[in-house]
């Protein structure tokens, strides 16, 4: 049985997603290997030809392949899927967005947002925003999986895989890219960060959103999530929303300042190693989940905690 | 321009969710169940296209139980026109909706489809890229904004994890919708009354002659691990400390 992996980047960078991937893929075959879809990433390239145990690296390049369209990315996949059992890609949103596309080309079922690997045909993910993991065996002669990067440590380093360059295919393409809108920041990404500062609608504003969490952030060195509710409200970008329909965190540090702890909030943090709500409400349903909890007012804890931190 | 919507019924997402003890499922009986969130979403933007002038017909469809009617009548109180159910009783895996779909769309030659971007319930987040896949046509999910030129295509802004993307597809298309697309509308009196007249045709899933046999095998469906109930800090100063020499993360 051989995997491809597809890799995880911005043209620029590897992330570390993809070297989760390989662990998950790495229980299903010994023959694993990374698929680069962009354009300029020779560099992203020679990074995952450093993933220890991968055997090699596809590289193939496009303007559409630069924004990651759908079409065009399953145009190139599909194809390669002859020489392959498996297709494994993080459930991130370009992972999300194109393996169904890839699934339904092969005729196959997907497995989504898989946090364990039993065995070569059986796998667990969370449904009802993770109140429930459900098993499922495949019988699918190739399988489409998307893997949840926070459930898999990272494949080491030390890997020296030959990098081979592919041709794109050409696609009639009906979808065009137009414009990007990429949340600039300095700080750590939120999928990847070791701590993470989050606030929720107590904060009120965009002002005091950011006044309350960029210098706690910055002291910590942490990145800053929200719940759905800030990010509605406009007091954060969309792409800082944790939870069952954003980004899934597991840091070792989960800092939820103001957020009630609604079950569609917990289903993209309750794998954090140590959680730390602040809520004025002793009985906001975050407590229940908290390994320290600090019934307060923000306004007066937020300052102190900066203060304790020094 | 039609515009067509399936649309799913779930679990209400308040309801909390109770795994059943012989791990053959979660507890569905006498819980309530709703439209899927962002299907709302998505009915409520095929309606404002209906309102403003561009969807001359807006078609919401459902697969699922004889119940499923329910949430097709609330997308016809919605603003929507006609309904139709694929009446089945069986769980339907992403890829047999999405063929059902295929149908549907075959028959009814709709320009767009307007989904949700996830089900609640099996949080797939798979059926409009694999509906997409199967028609051949441009997809653009997790939408946050649509526009759409005429009937040629549609603007499409999307939530991607760095910030926001923008596309356009030329139509027809599928466009999944994301959160922050719209708020739905509550559904007035008289337009619940209303929607009781308007049509809704139920056919058998299993006359579309499309193979829907699961193509994966539910081994269990259990609890996940319960985190153990933390302690009460009584300061911030005590906060850092404890983070600090107990739990060994500052
Ligand atoms: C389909 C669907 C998908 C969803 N997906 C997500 C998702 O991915 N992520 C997500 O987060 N939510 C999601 N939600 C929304 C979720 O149900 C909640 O509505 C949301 O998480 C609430 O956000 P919040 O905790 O910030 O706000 P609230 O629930 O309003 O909580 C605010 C909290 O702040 C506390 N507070 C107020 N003032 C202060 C103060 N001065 N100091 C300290 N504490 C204070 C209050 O006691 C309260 O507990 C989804 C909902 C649906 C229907
Ligand atoms: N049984 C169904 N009937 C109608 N539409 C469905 C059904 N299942 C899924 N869908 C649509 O597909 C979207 C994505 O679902 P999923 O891929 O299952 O997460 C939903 O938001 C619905 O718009």
């Amino acid at each position: 049985m051989a995997v491809l992996v597809l890799a995880d980047h911005d043209n620029a960078h590897l992330r570390d997603t993809t070297a989760k991937t390989v662990t998950a893929a790495q229980i299903l075959s010994t023959d694993v290997d990374v698929l680069v879809l962009g354009e300029g990433a020779k560099a992203v390239a020679d990074a995952a030809a450093q993933i220890a145990g991968v055997r090699k690296v596809l590289l193939m390049e496009g303007p559409e392949l630069k924004a990651m369209l759908a079409e065009a990315a399953a145009a190139a996949v599909v194809p390669l899927m002859d020489g392959y059992d498996a297709f494994l890609t993080p459930a991130t949103s370009v992972g999300k967005n194109v393996a169904p596309r890839i699934a339904a080309k092969l005729d196959v079922s997907q497995i989504s947002d898989v946090i364990e690997v039993v065995d070569g045909s059986t796998f667990v993910r969370p449904i009802y925003a993770g109140n429930a993991l459900e098993t499922v065996s495949s019988s699918e002669a190739k399988k489409v999986i998307t893997v949840r990067p926070t459930a898999f440590k990272a494949a080491a380093d030390g890997g020296s895989a030959p990098v081979e360059t592919v041709a794109a295919p050409t696609v009639q393409a009906h979808a065009r890219f137009v414009s990007e809108a990429v949340t600039a920041s300095d700080r750590p990404e939120l999928g990847a960060a070791r701590i993470v500062v989050s606030g929720g609608r107590a904060l009120g504003s965009a002002e005091e959103f950011n006044g309350v969490l960029e210098p706690l952030a910055d002291k910590l060195g942490a990145a800053i999530g929200a719940s759905r509710a800030a990010v509605d409200a406009g007091y954060a970008p969309n792409d800082y929303q944790v939870g069952q329909t954003g980004k899934v965190v597991a840091p070792d540090l989960y800092i939820a300042i103001g957020i009630s702890g609604a079950i569609q909030h917990l289903a993209g943090m309750k794998d954090s190693k140590v959680i730390v709500a602040i809520n004025k409400d002793p009985e906001a349903p975050i407590f229940q989940i908290a390994d320290y909890g600090l019934v307060a007012d923000y306004k007066t804890a937020i300052p102190e905690l900066m203060r304790a931190l020094g | 321009m039609k515009v067509l919507v399936p649309v799913k019924r779930v679990i209400d997402y308040n309801v909390k969710v109770r795994v059943k003890s012989d791990q053959t499922g979660v507890d569905l009986a006498n819980v309530k169940m709703s439209m899927n969130p962002f299907d709302e979403i998505a009915v409520e933007e095929a309606v404002r296209l209906r309102e403003k002038g561009v969807a001359t017909e807006v078609v919401v469809v459902s697969i699922g139980p004889a119940q499923a009617q329910d949430t097709i009548r609330t997308a016809l109180a919605m603003g929507a026109d006609r309904g139709l159910l694929l009446q089945t009783d069986q769980d339907l895996e992403p890829l047999a909706v999405a063929k059902l779909l295929q149908a549907v769309v075959g028959e009814e030659q709709p320009k767009l489809v307007l989904m949700g971007k996830q089900a609640i319930d099996g949080d797939n987040n798979a059926v409009g890229q694999m509906l997409a896949a199967l028609l051949d046509w441009p997809q653009a999910t997790f939408a946050s904004a649509v526009e759409l030129n005429g009937e040629a295509s549609a603007k499409v802004t999307r939530e991607v994890d760095g910030g926001l993307q923008t596309i356009e597809v030329d139509l027809p298309a599928v466009v999944t919708a994301d959160l922050r697309l719209n708020e739905p509308r509550y559904a007035s009196l008289p337009n619940i009354m209303k929607a009781k007249k308007k049509p809704i045709e139920v056919k058998a899933a299993a006359d579309y002659g499309v193979d829907i046999a699961p193509r994966l095998t539910v081994l269990k469906v259990t609890e996940p691990p319960k985190r153990g109930g933390g302690v009460k800090v009584e300061t911030a100063a005590d906060l850092v400390m404890k983070l600090k020499n107990e739990a060994g993360v500052l």
